[in-house]
């Protein structure tokens, strides 16, 4: 039985009544307990992203970062395995690594020297006669968290128990797979990261990527700045075959330009964005012939879908936009900007045009994210007020259907996406 | 009391290494030794060898450029966009990198790269009201200070400042802070001096701030 809320009775409800099929309470973006439950109970039991394994290149590679709010750092060890390491000294708790990345032989605690290898292990303790008939150096080194990969997207999980990555992850890899073919022939990689704050609760974020009902709205002045042919692109309100699925366990994607879905599947009938001239030019300067450059040009844009991961990380059309909570109220974005690995007289005069379109509307002077920003301050602001009104994530509900694959399927201006990441949150809050 | 080993695995940051010409003032990056002393924890700090003009602050030509830089911070803090770009040379850029001590703008992800035509863009999207984030943007106060000039001549003043700017919206006070170059070309009055390149090394690029409404 669903329990409506009444302001008398929202503050007393399980964090689990808070989910309705069809509508949330404003509750779960302020209650600061609630955060706290979601840290436990969802960072720290669920897959989250960590690393692209570009941003890992080779032995010794190392990147810090959070999973939820601890302290981790990624390394890649000799053999070429990759770690994720508490980023926290077992001695007397220091952070042993403060460089967000670079290549290290392993990481030294600055206050007694400790020092650990690239998988964590314990290697030397400076002044050793303390720990005499007191202590050994097995098993107490650098935390470990349990680390997989799929398609290059590099997760961690605190749950040693957790079911297999792939298996969480199950029909989203088919999508992961086709996201990476807007390398356009050849390997994605990490160009560079913005990171800006917000002062809203991470789920307002985690909603906003599956939202195409946002986007003309908010996002009309980058619509008013772009060339036609890209603001067509990205005109998929009446569109019918713009459409989000629900892949279940949280993971949903948003199809908004769907002629780009898979950029492997080409009929030929689509002209190359005018804008993009210079670039052939270039690239048939270093000698590449049409069928090449229109694979690569084809996908400056990247793929035409968000596909988003629940908790923290969704693959947004050409790069990656990652979470992380710092408080009920502040969160912290990065965008993550890709592009192709190869030969530089080929990549490089891509990549530059690549960069040039993610500064158009991300980071936090693009066209885009300010607004976005704003829009999320908004929400967190407003949804102290009238606390048994609940957050609407009904649009689309009457025209929801199954997919051929049997995903739950609407409109991609609807809220499938958000129905199917609550659903999985109750899921998680559920579980005692 | 006991010898031993202290440290056995030290960390070595690799920095990578900027390849293209700066678009204004030379920021060269220290040289990085390819391992600190025994027992340090970073390689020793070498000379930066930043570029000074030897001309005071006083030399009229330093002083065109710091009164045309004063303007330019006083029409961003009134958010006079258009009147704004007219004080930029139609080749110039204008920059906000990520990294700080970054040199190849062109082949690194920024904040802000701005060529005329994006310039332009950029400040009808300030303008024209469909922006909620410009429209309802913080109000700013931006100081500059701490000017060296980096190079002089009758016709190009190139300056190195300072600029603390704070941000007030909604009851709070952001601070950003950044060490500013400046390229001013000197016209044949004053009234035609213009900025020929600007880059705004923020101190914190590389970590997180806020989306913002308005421009360094």
């Amino acid at each position: 039985m669903t329990i409506q809320f009444t302001a008398d009775n929202v503050y007393d409800l399980a964090p689990a009544d808070l989910v309705h099929p069809d509508k949330v309470a404003g509750r779960m973006y302020t209650d600061p307990e609630i955060f706290e439950l979601e840290m436990s109970k969802i960072f720290e039991r669920t897959w989250v992203w960590v690393a692209h394994e570009s941003e890992l290149p080779k032995a010794g590679s190392f990147k810090s970062t959070h999973v939820g709010r601890q302290p981790v750092i990624v390394s890649r060890d000799r053999k070429g395995n990759l770690h994720t390491l508490l980023n926290r000294c077992r001695h007397r708790g220091a952070s042993v690594c403060e460089q967000r990345t670079g290549t290290a032989n392993g990481f030294t605690c600055p206050y007694h020297a400790w020092s650990y290898g690239l998988d964590g292990t314990l290697r030397g303790i400076p002044y050793p006669d303390g720990y005499e008939n007191v202590m050994g150096k097995e098993g107490m080194g650098l935390k470990k968290l349990r680390t997989e990969a799929y398609g290059g997207m590099i997760f961690a999980t605190f749950d040693h128990d957790a079911e297999p990555l792939e298996e969480s992850l199950g029909d989203v890899r088919g999508w992961i797979d086709r996201f990476f073919a807007q390398g356009g022939g050849y390997p994605v990689k990490v160009l560079g990261t913005h990171q800006f704050r917000f002062r809203g609760n991470w789920k307002i974020q985690l909603e906003n990527t599956t939202d195409g009902y946002h986007f003309p709205i908010v996002h009309r002045s980058w619509m008013a700045s772009v060339d036609s042919e890209t603001a067509d692109m990205m005109s998929f309100m009446t569109d019918p075959a713009a459409v989000t699925h629900d892949l279940g366990n949280g993971h949903s994607v948003a199809q908004m330009v769907p002629e780009h879905s898979d950029l492997t599947e080409d009929d030929g009938s689509e002209t190359l964005q005018a804008r993009f001239d210079p670039l052939v030019a270039e690239l048939r300067g270093a000698g590449l012939d049409d069928a090449a450059i229109r694979k690569l040009v084809r996908s400056m844009h990247g793929t035409g879908f968000n596909l988003n991961l629940f908790p923290n990380v969704s693959m947004s059309i050409s790069f990656l936009r990652v979470l992380r909570p710092i408080s009920v109220d502040e969160t912290i974005i990065e965008h993550v900007a890709l592009g192709s690995d190869g030969p530089a007289e080929i990549v490089d005069p891509v990549n530059r045009e690549r960069m040039r379109i993610h500064e158009h509307f991300q980071g936090p002077f693009g066209f885009g994210t300010p607004d976005d920003a704003e829009g999320w301050d908004r929400v967190q602001r407003g949804s102290v007020g009238g606390p048994e009104l609940p957050i609407m994530v009904n649009r689309g509900l009457g025209r929801e259907h199954p997919s051929q694959q049997g995903w739950p399927t609407s409109h991609v201006t609807d809220e499938t996406g958000m129905r199917g990441a609550y659903g999985k949150w109750k899921e998680l809050m559920s579980d005692d | 009391m006991t010898d031993t080993t202290v440290i056995t695995e030290t960390t070595v940051i690799t920095e990578t290494t900027a390849i293209a010409a700066p678009v204004t003032v030379s920021r060269p990056r220290p040289p990085v030794a390819a391992k600190p002393k025994p027992g340090a924890w970073a390689v020793e700090l070498d000379r930066l060898d930043l570029p000074v003009a030897d001309v005071p602050t006083s030399d009229p030509r330093v002083v065109r450029a710091v009164d045309l830089i004063a303007r330019e911070a006083e029409l961003l803090d009134r958010k006079d966009y258009k009147s704004w770009q007219d004080l930029y040379t139609p080749e110039s850029l204008y920059i906000i990198p990520i990294d700080p001590e970054e040199t190849d703008f062109a082949n690194t992800l920024n904040m802000v790269y701005d060529d005329a035509k994006m310039r332009a863009l950029r400040v009808t999207r300030m303008s024209e009201g469909y922006a909620i984030a410009a429209v309802d943007s913080a109000k700013t106060v931006r100081t500059l200070g701490r000017v060296v000039p980096a190079s002089v001549t009758d016709t190009v003043v190139a300056l190195r400042a300072a600029q603390t700017l704070i941000a007030y919206k909604r009851g709070r006070h952001d601070i950003w802070a950044a060490n500013v170059d400046y390229t001013i070309h000197l016209g044949a009055s004053p009234a035609q001096d213009r900025i020929g390149g600007k880059v705004v090394r923020l101190i914190d690029g590389a970590d997180s701030v806020p989306a913002a409404g308005f421009l360094l």
